[in-house]
């Protein structure tokens, strides 16, 4: 299903990129305008893509780490297919217009109602089966995807907390500022936790086990998953810098966003050096290039997030394609990229096969993975730097240079390339999809024993 | 205390992680809602009337708030280019926010009464017809659905419930004031009452 969802999700986005170029591709009809299907997008990339890979990896993570079975399967079974269902709903009511216009959180209050349901449960198993592990200490990897399932609850009820006046439609019980600042805490958490501690969890399993050195500082671990989740919490006015949202607000939030690096950096220097003394491998295996790649983009990403959330630069690139390039550079560069290597790495183990299907398909992947996420992000930030210059362009009278319509014009090129790295990118995931299938269609299993606990 | 103790008790670190999370968000949230800064009206600013209502809530549903902002900052440009800058009592009845976050299209918070009722609903129904560069999508449809009278009805009593001060008549003839209009006359009715009430303009 991950391999699924991220094809749907991306070719939304390909669609709807295409759309900004020639607005007339909504052929007049409601659900496919352009307004409408990026939030279909942004929901399919995070919660159907990214979320069926963490609960994939999460539950195979904590049984593997632990030496146990999934405590409760049926449960287990449950949040997969509830899970299914909500992505179902999302899809239907999204390009129907039934939103709360609260970014990645338009869901209406009964889809809302079933997510929480459904992620008591995802916590019930996850949690239950780490109770009654084998193995005295609880892994790395489980500390990352357990503040995750936690966050995100605590995150998804608060801020989708609202009055219904029908099935479809109700009102926030917070308003104005109040109601932006309860939001982009939301917002920029579910960034925090969901695509990064979620994804790190992942990292600390799949990288030391596809590299076959262990993870490079315990100590590492310790003070940047601590700080990681402690900090961020703080950094989600830099989404509001400049607005009505008070000023000490901002800048706390700039502050804390600025820290962030360190603990950043820290997962990023604790995955990398992992492969210590492990290095060849990266010229003959393109799914530890996948996991390195994706650590590169997560570092990159992670300086330039706190550098745009300084107020100055922010002035700047708030409001600009800037912010999309950004966007992509961590959910393509790192999400996708750290689910991809993951994918390669579980689906053989979990099927009972000794490698996948093709090596030399997995390498095609990498490439056009890598190509497609710079052809997206550099043209992004290009226009970005471009938009911003000009709306904030004054002649020496002080009446402003440009009208706006004049910087739309001035970006339109760039729009094109986003197309062409978007395709790219998609494309890549086709490969994957063949590559998946041949694997599993294939029948030769190979038995896999599982070591015990030392 | 060694991390050990932590890793070794999984109630324990559940408990720390909950901790963990939940200050910051408790700094900078719980004082807002405390502050009448935030939560208190400017002067001139008052409840959306039944039509401006739905209006805003097509404005939702249609999403505008992916391209446009309803946040003008205080920089010369900006004020230069949309005016006066937003401040928090201009947002006191907007349930949810529509600051936005990525001006694809220009903002929207001081657009009221910049063009005339008949450009913004051709501009609606056909942008580059008045606009040839524009990449946004026409709305046509907006024209023919109308507003259901029953719902705003019960939209307005459950605003008043969580504390917008509707008035016992606004709610009798919010019915009547939506009867017979279609969603295009509510969300022109809105646009041209964006950013338009504040007291002290320039």
């Amino acid at each position: 299903m991950v391999v699924i969802w991220g094809i749907v999700g991306m070719l939304v986005g390909v669609f709807i990129a295409a759309q900004l170029i020639w607005p007339q591709l909504n052929f007049d009809l409601p659900f496919l305008t352009y307004s409408r299907l990026r939030p279909l997008h942004t929901n399919a990339v995070i919660f159907a893509f990214g979320g069926s890979a963490l609960f994939a990896t999460s539950y195979y993570v904590v049984q593997r780490t632990c030496h146990v079975r999934l405590a409760f399967d049926k449960l287990a079974a449950f949040t997969f297919w509830g899970w299914q269902v909500v992505i179902l709903l999302a899809a239907i009511t999204l390009p129907l217009g039934i939103t709360q216009s609260k970014e990645y959180a338009e869901l209406e209050w009964p889809i809302d109602l079933l997510i929480a349901v459904i992620w008591v449960a995802y916590a019930i198993v996850f949690f239950a089966t780490i109770a009654k592990r084998r193995i005295k200490h609880i892994y790395v990897a489980n500390w990352f995807y357990g503040a995750f399932i936690i966050t995100i609850a605590v995150l998804h009820i608060f801020n989708n907390l609202s009055i219904p006046v029908s099935l479809t439609k109700s009102y926030s019980l917070y308003s104005g500022v109040v109601d932006g600042m309860m939001q982009w805490w939301y917002g920029h958490n579910a960034v925090g936790f969901f695509l990064t501690a979620g994804f790190l969890g992942m990292m600390y399993y799949f990288v030391p086990k596809q590299a076959g050195r262990p993870v490079y500082s315990y100590r590492l671990s310790v003070v940047h998953f601590w700080s990681l989740i402690a900090i961020y919490m703080w950094a989600g006015p830099h989404h509001l810098h400049y607005t009505s949202l008070p000023d000490w607000a901002q800048t706390l939030g700039m502050v804390f966003s600025i820290i962030l690096l360190a603990p950043s950096w820290g997962g990023m220097i604790n995955g990398m050096m992992t492969l210590s003394g492990a290095w060849h491998k990266l010229r003959s295996d393109p799914i530890l290039k996948f996991m390195i790649v994706a650590l590169s983009f997560y570092g990159m990403s992670t300086f330039e997030g706190p550098m745009m959330s300084i107020k100055t630069v922010n002035a700047l690139s708030h409001y600009t394609n800037w912010t999309i390039g950004h966007v992509h550079s961590g959910a393509l560069g790192w999400v996708a990229m750290m689910t991809i290597g993951s994918i390669y790495s579980l689906l053989p183990r979990l099927y009972n096969r000794e490698s996948m299907y093709s090596i030399k398909l997995i390498d095609a992947h990498f490439w056009t993975s890598t190509i497609g996420v710079v052809l997206y992000a550099v043209p992004m930030w290009i226009a970005g730097v471009t938009e911003g210059l000009m709306w904030r362009a004054v002649n020496s009278d002080g009446t402003l240079t440009y009208s706006f319509v004049e910087s739309l014009k001035a970006v339109e090129p760039y729009h094109y390339f986003r197309l062409l790295g978007g395709l790219i990118f998609f494309s890549g995931m086709i490969i994957m999809a063949y590559n998946v299938w041949k694997t599993v269609s294939d029948k030769k299993p190979v038995p896999v024993a599982v070591l015990d606990p030392a | 205390m060694r991390h050990d103790t932590i890793e070794k008790s999984l109630n324990l670190m559940m408990v720390l992680i909950v901790v963990a999370i939940s200050i910051g968000g408790l700094i900078e949230i719980v004082p807002l809602m405390m502050s009448s800064d935030m939560t208190e009206p400017d002067e001139g600013i008052s409840v959306y009337s039944p039509l401006r209502l739905a209006g805003r809530d097509v404005y939702v549903r249609e999403g505008c708030y992916n391209c446009h902002s309803q946040m003008i900052r205080p920089f010369r440009s900006e004020t230069e280019r949309y005016g006066p800058y937003t401040t928090a009592g201009e947002t006191v009845y907007d349930r949810p926010f529509q600051f936005g976050s990525k001006r694809t299209g220009p903002d929207l918070a001081r657009v009221g009464g910049r063009y005339s009722d008949d450009w913004q609903r051709l501009h609606l129904m056909d942008p580059r017809a008045l606009v040839p560069e524009s990449n946004m999508p026409g709305y046509p449809w907006l024209a023919d659905n109308m507003v259901d009278p029953q719902l705003i009805t019960t939209k307005l009593k459950a605003l008043k419930l969580i504390g917008d001060p509707y008035t016992d008549e606004q709610i009798a003839g919010a019915a009547a004031a939506v009867e017979g209009r279609s969603e295009l006359d509510a969300l022109v009715a809105y646009l041209q009452d964006l950013g338009t009430n504040r007291k002290n303009r320039r």
